[in-house]
């Protein structure tokens, strides 16, 4: 199931702890960046890989905001929701991006190019409202300049 | 007089906004702070600490060289230090801001903390959004590697000391730091118990002892400049504990001010002095209706009560906090209950679901916000919400996340008690958020 790179990439992050499960976030994470997701198959691979039971690392993955048990689109956009941005902008970028881009939060556009998330503070407060694309921070994000950032995506 | 008189912590730092690199650190004295601490006995370099009354900045306030100290003696074992770099309360950015500017002030510090209990491995455990941080981070790692700051017999003094950089996958509770052992050990971030503690069996059992970024960004300072001069450098009133708490603080505001931003000043400083002189104040046409001085788990503090030095306990005088010197300003034309409902979401979402009060209680505070926000609200329901700041309170929970969220809406059912009562009669009369 896991490509020799992922297993590989894998040992290199278990190599840095006492115990293999210590390193199972960093391996979610390792799958998750060569499959855009993480799949029923591809967590027992890593916990059996681990040495965990499915459910176990089930337990761990499920707790983490950044790691998707579910298909994603190509980019992700994470919409700081913040109280900082809340207050500054952040729930009108929101609304533009359903209004004008048929995003609602937890979705993914049609054509798979984009899923729109929210985000706990990002800790850009002195630049709200902020975003990550693809995990790049962005502060002072008006509708305009979102539309902007968009547009440059692949 | 050099930058980093005034500025210990962020007098390095570029202008145009790069991570210091390895040869503009040590051309501004870097790691000659961890030469010196090689030379001194790790007991000396503890003491040096808890004279120097070093207080954690993380929001406890728990002095550091304290912390040290308890650490089990040394057997063969291995032994942990840990930064805790999760920094996700809302409203804070200092650590980022420390990490981003000059990574290696935090290095040095981990090293020279490890020396100081003797461990022999340290983690940097950093949340997932801050991938700019981790970036420079893992740089300037491999630099300090190369250069024999890092790894085996450091500076062939004969002592080795590992450190990796884990980054999270996205939990505020993480950084409550035995959620943040456990986390390290791949296992579901849940608190730990209180005791034993950390010090006698953190990390696998082991003693490991867990300071924030911006407590351990202190320590090269303060050996290379002495505990004296740390202690000189504060400007508040007497502690609790005796003396000044001592050093700079990284302070953040953010808001309708001027100037939205970082400051590196005196401990001690007063909140009015970083709100209007350093934060430029005010944007023209907003009012300041209330602040939290240290991040979302800070009470609120009225316009009038603005000369509270910002120390470790002076706050607490006003039922506040300095926390973690977050400030967050609050403008007049912002729903203060929008604000705590917000807030409470932030707080419901993060729990971490162990114990009841918490998981069950915070969702039911979210709530009642959102149905008073909406002129849904029940005028029983302002004696609801009062409930729920005593039954998660301080004791009744397992950790510290759902007291601190019960702290803004103690004090906003006080300072916003108006606008919660004009929301009941008659809903929410602000046109808009942002």
């Amino acid at each position: 199931m896991l490509s020799e790179e992922e297993r590989r990439e894998i040992a290199v992050e278990a190599s840095r702890y006492p115990e293999p499960r210590a390193a199972c976030v960093d391996a979610l994470k390792v799958v998750q960046r060569h499959r855009g997701f993480v799949s029923d198959e591809a967590l027992a691979a890593v916990a059996h890989a681990l040495g965990m039971s499915a459910a176990e690392l089930d337990g761990v993955a499920t707790f983490y905001n950044q790691i998707f048990r579910h298909p994603v689109g190509q980019n992700v956009l994470h919409v700081c929701d913040g109280v900082m941005c809340w207050m500054q902008g952040a729930p009108a970028l929101q609304k533009h991006l359903r209004e004008h881009h048929g995003l609602a939060v937890g979705g993914t556009a049609e054509d798979g190019r984009l899923t729109l998330l929210v985000a706990p503070c990002l800790g850009l407060c002195h630049r709200a409202p902020a975003l990550l694309l693809n995990g790049n921070p962005e502060g002072e994000v008006s509708p305009e300049r979102l539309d902007r950032i968009l547009a440059r995506l692949s | 007089m050099t930058p980093l008189d005034a500025h210990p912590l962020t007098g390095r730092f570029q202008s145009d906004g790069a991570a210091v690199s390895l040869k503009a650190y040590e051309r501004a004295g870097g790691y000659q702070a961890l030469r010196k601490a090689l030379g001194m006995t790790p007991d000396a370099v503890r003491d040096e600490v808890v004279r120097a009354n070093l207080r954690g900045r993380g929001g406890a306030g728990f002095p550091a060289g304290i912390k040290w100290k308890s650490m089990a003696p040394p057997d063969d074992g291995s032994r942990y230090v840990v930064a805790n770099a999760d920094e996700m309360e809302p409203g804070a950015f200092k650590d980022r801001v420390l990490m981003e500017g000059d990574p290696h002030q935090l290095i040095e510090g981990m090293i020279i903390a490890a020396h100081a209990v003797q461990a022999d491995t340290g983690f940097i455990f950093l949340r997932y959004e801050y991938q700019v941080a981790a970036r420079r981070l893992a740089a300037a790692l491999a630099e300090a590697e190369r250069a024999g700051y890092v790894g085996a017999n450091v500076l062939r003094s004969g002592w080795s000391f590992h450190l990796h950089l884990h980054t999270s996958a996205g939990r505020y509770i993480c950084g409550e730091s035995g959620a943040l052992l456990n986390a390290l050990e791949g296992r579901r971030a849940v608190p730990r118990a209180t005791l034993p503690r950390a010090t006698t069996a953190g990390l696998w059992g082991r003693p490991t002892v867990v300071n924030n970024v911006e407590t351990l960004c202190n320590v090269p300072h303060i050996i290379t400049r002495g505990a004296e001069w740390f202690v000189s450098a504060g400007v508040g009133p007497p502690s609790k504990r005796g003396g000044v708490d001592g050093g700079t603080k990284v302070y953040t505001v953010s808001g309708r001010v001027n100037r939205p931003g970082w400051f590196e000043l005196p401990m001690g400083t007063p909140l009015r002095a970083i709100i209007e002189e350093h934060a430029g104040g005010m944007r023209t046409g907003y009012g300041l209706r209330a602040v939290q001085p240290g991040g979302a788990s800070t009470g609120f503090v009225a316009p009038g009560e603005l000369d509270v030095p910002m120390d470790f306990d002076s706050p607490e005088r006003i039922h506040s906090r300095m926390g973690t010197g977050t400030v967050m300003v609050y403008d007049d034309q912002t729903c203060p209950i929008g604000v705590l409902h917000n807030l409470q979401h932030f707080f419901a979402q993060e729990s971490c679901g162990w114990c009841t009060p918490c998981r069950d209680g915070l969702p039911w505070v979210e709530e009642l916000l959102l149905a008073i926000e909406q002129g849904r609200g029940r005028p029983e329901d302002l004696a609801l919400l009062h409930l729920h700041t005593r039954f998660l309170g301080m004791g009744h929970t397992f950790c510290a996340l759902a007291p601190g969220a019960m702290a803004p809406l103690e004090t906003g059912l006080v300072l916003f008690r108006d606008d919660f009562e004009r929301h009941l009669r008659e809903g929410c009369p602000y046109t808009a958020e942002g």
